[in-house]
């Protein structure tokens, strides 16, 4: 190879830097903006700088009660995290050896990333209406419905999270060494504690990846929510909604407090995956040295 | 000689399968394909229940009759017909339907064109010109933070700085390049490209990086050292060696492109309608069967341009 960089080396880190801008820009300017004054508006110049739109979202002032959605947003989130990471790791499993049905679950998986949000939305809402109106013909006359948080919006939310996390497993895996999870169960483990002291601690950090993903993809999901949710809205739908009204920087404050609470969790996420591979680096590193 | 062979010969096969067959204990207790199924059941019933039934049922409302008031589970067309409602007798002119159909299919070839062309280079620049592997991982998590945080606000990210009176307006002012806010910037079609561009060149980025990695440094080297010029290494080891990432980011970004409906109302004012929104449109006036028609319409266009795309490649294969 040539000595130094060549020339094709500046054109694309500038063409990098530009797309890096293109991306940090817009929300850098919103985050900036949720910090107008009382007076301010939607465009820069900035009025004056306080916490007033940050603070009036907290009131719950306006018309829809971004408090209740909050909280349902996050508990969605939280419960989506655990349901992703635990099938995710249980079937990424499974694949490691041959199994029947393994291709239909592939299929299904990679099927349900690229069919469009809007029709698996679309059907989970149709599904729960059709066994709303069975229930109410056969069983009770006055239930109401199925459809809620936690019965068809956490459906519609697996679907989405779930290929992620079995991806995610697949990846794991490609660069796992069998050899150690054979070698503790020559030493005498069962299956669960070959599993629980070898291999879990070995891909916790991308276990915890997997649980960042699940959380971060349901806390900001929105076209599958759209039909699927029921009769409650998340704050995703929330903000949506004050799209076709916005007048008011407070929706910028509401972008703001939303990305504070990804950017929590992905930096919670990253920390921690730093932190366990340090540990496995300076615990697990000597493994088998000196042996041949 | 003879006797240790034929007690090695039974008990060769069981060394060979691995320990699940060595511990018979074990085995009578849980056969491994009971294990595979109690690992992989869960998963396998939520997509069961959350998509694939789903599916079957937007398939078969899609053929039922409909009322003003509820569905009538009896076969009809009325859903498709009602969908293309004079659409006969308007030709030569096309009607709305199909040209929401077509304005979404171009939307879709413009973003995945812009896509392709921003992910292959950005991709190009992390695999090829950072060769410190922490850089690497801190570049690409740049570029990945963006997409952990909500659409809608991406969205409306660009309102402060296309607007009537947003930075790039007031700034062409300034400068004297123009005496009136320009206004196609923001709610246009120009919007929703850049929106959709700005959402998801991420799609693309990820797996053209990913297949670009793998590329064995020593082909490039080969094809320098017999005399190839840049271009024709571009074009003859990476791209094809490339091609895999290539695919699947442009059916990621296709088929979003393709459902998508929320960036197209937001950035398009409301006032652009896209294929998923006449889905939205018809379930807000409770007509399921003509929301389940367009969604099996949609579904079939993403289906074909997907079946074009794995032509070239066997996904699978790549994962």
């Amino acid at each position: 190879m040539k000595e130094g960089r060549p020339r094709s080396f500046y054109v694309l880190a500038i063409f990098f830097t530009a797309y890096v801008l293109f991306l940090y820009g817009p929300m850098i300017a919103i985050y900036v903006l949720s910090f107008q004054g009382p007076q301010g508006g939607l465009t820069f110049p900035m009025n004056g700088v306080s916490t007033f739109w940050i603070a009036k979202l907290f009131q719950g002032t306006g018309i829809v009660d971004l408090g209740a959605s909050f909280r349902r947003s996050l508990l969605l989130g939280l419960v989506v995290m655990v349901v992703t990471v635990v099938l995710s790791v249980a079937a990424g499993m499974a694949f490691r050896r041959k199994f029947k049905a393994q291709s239909i679950l592939f299929y299904s998986a990679i099927a349900s990333l690229i069919v469009p949000s809007i029709i698996t939305s679309l059907g989970i809402s149709l599904e729960f209406r059709i066994v709303d109106d069975l229930i109410k013909a056969h069983w009770n006359e006055n239930f109401e419905t199925s459809m809620g948080l936690l019965t068809s919006g956490l459906g519609a939310h697996l679907t989405w999270t779930l290929p992620f996390g079995l991806l995610i497993m697949f990846a794991i895996f490609n660069r796992f060494d069998p050899r150690l999870e054979e070698a503790a169960r020559d030493l005498g483990a069962t299956p669960w504690q070959a599993f629980r002291h070898v291999v879990l601690p070995i891909i916790l950090p991308s276990v915890i990846g997997i649980g960042l993903f699940g959380f971060t993809l349901s806390w900001d999901e929105l076209a599958r929510s759209s039909q699927a949710i029921g009769a409650v809205n998340t704050l995703p739908l929330d903000l949506q909604g004050l799209t076709t009204t916005v007048t008011n920087p407070d929706i910028y404050a509401l972008g703001t407090v939303i990305s504070a609470v990804s950017f929590t969790v992905i930096t919670l996420a990253l920390g921690t995956i730093h932190v366990l591979n340090k540990r496995q680096a300076a615990k697990g590193s000597d493994a088998g040295q000196g042996l041949v | 000689m003879d006797t240790s062979e034929d007690v090695l010969q039974p008990l060769s096969p069981d060394l060979v399968r691995g320990s699940e067959t060595a511990r018979p204990a074990k085995a009578a207790r849980l056969s491994p394909s009971f294990i595979s199924w109690l690992q992989a059941g869960p998963m396998m019933l939520v997509f069961l229940a959350f998509f694939l039934i789903p599916l079957v049922f937007v398939v078969i409302v899609s053929f039922w009759d409909y009322n003003e008031y509820q569905l009538l589970p009896a076969f009809s067309g009325r859903g498709y017909t009602d969908t293309f409602e004079g659409c006969l007798a308007q030709l030569p002119d096309l009607c709305t339907i199909v040209r929401t159909y077509l304005k979404t299919l171009k939307f879709c070839f413009l973003v995945w064109a812009i896509t392709l062309f921003i992910g292959f280079w950005v991709a190009y620049f992390l695999a090829f010109h950072i060769k410190s592997k922490t850089w690497q991982m801190g570049l690409s998590l740049l570029c990945t933070i963006p997409f952990w945080t909500s659409n809608v606000i991406r969205m409306i990210a660009w309102i402060p700085l296309l607007g009537r009176n947003g930075l790039v307006n007031s700034g062409l002012m300034k400068t004297g390049l123009i005496y009136q806010p320009v206004e196609w910037l923001l709610f246009s079609e120009f919007s929703v490209v850049l929106a959709l561009v700005h959402l998801f060149t991420f799609f693309m980025v990820v797996p053209i990086f990913n297949s670009m990695v793998r590329i064995d440094k020593s082909l490039i080297e080969a094809a320098y050292d017999a005399g190839a010029t840049g271009l024709q290494t571009l074009v003859n080891v990476i791209i094809p060696l490339a091609k895999p990432g290539i695919v699947i980011g442009s059916i990621f970004v296709i088929t979003i492109v393709m459902g998508d409906f929320i960036t197209i109302g937001v950035m398009g004012g409301q006032q652009i309608a896209a294929a998923g929104k006449i889905i939205e449109t018809r379930v807000n006036a409770l007509q399921f069967p003509a929301a389940a028609a367009n969604a099996v319409i949609l579904l079939v266009i993403t289906f074909l341009i997907i079946t074009m795309m794995s032509r070239i490649v066997d996904i699978k294969k790549e994962l």
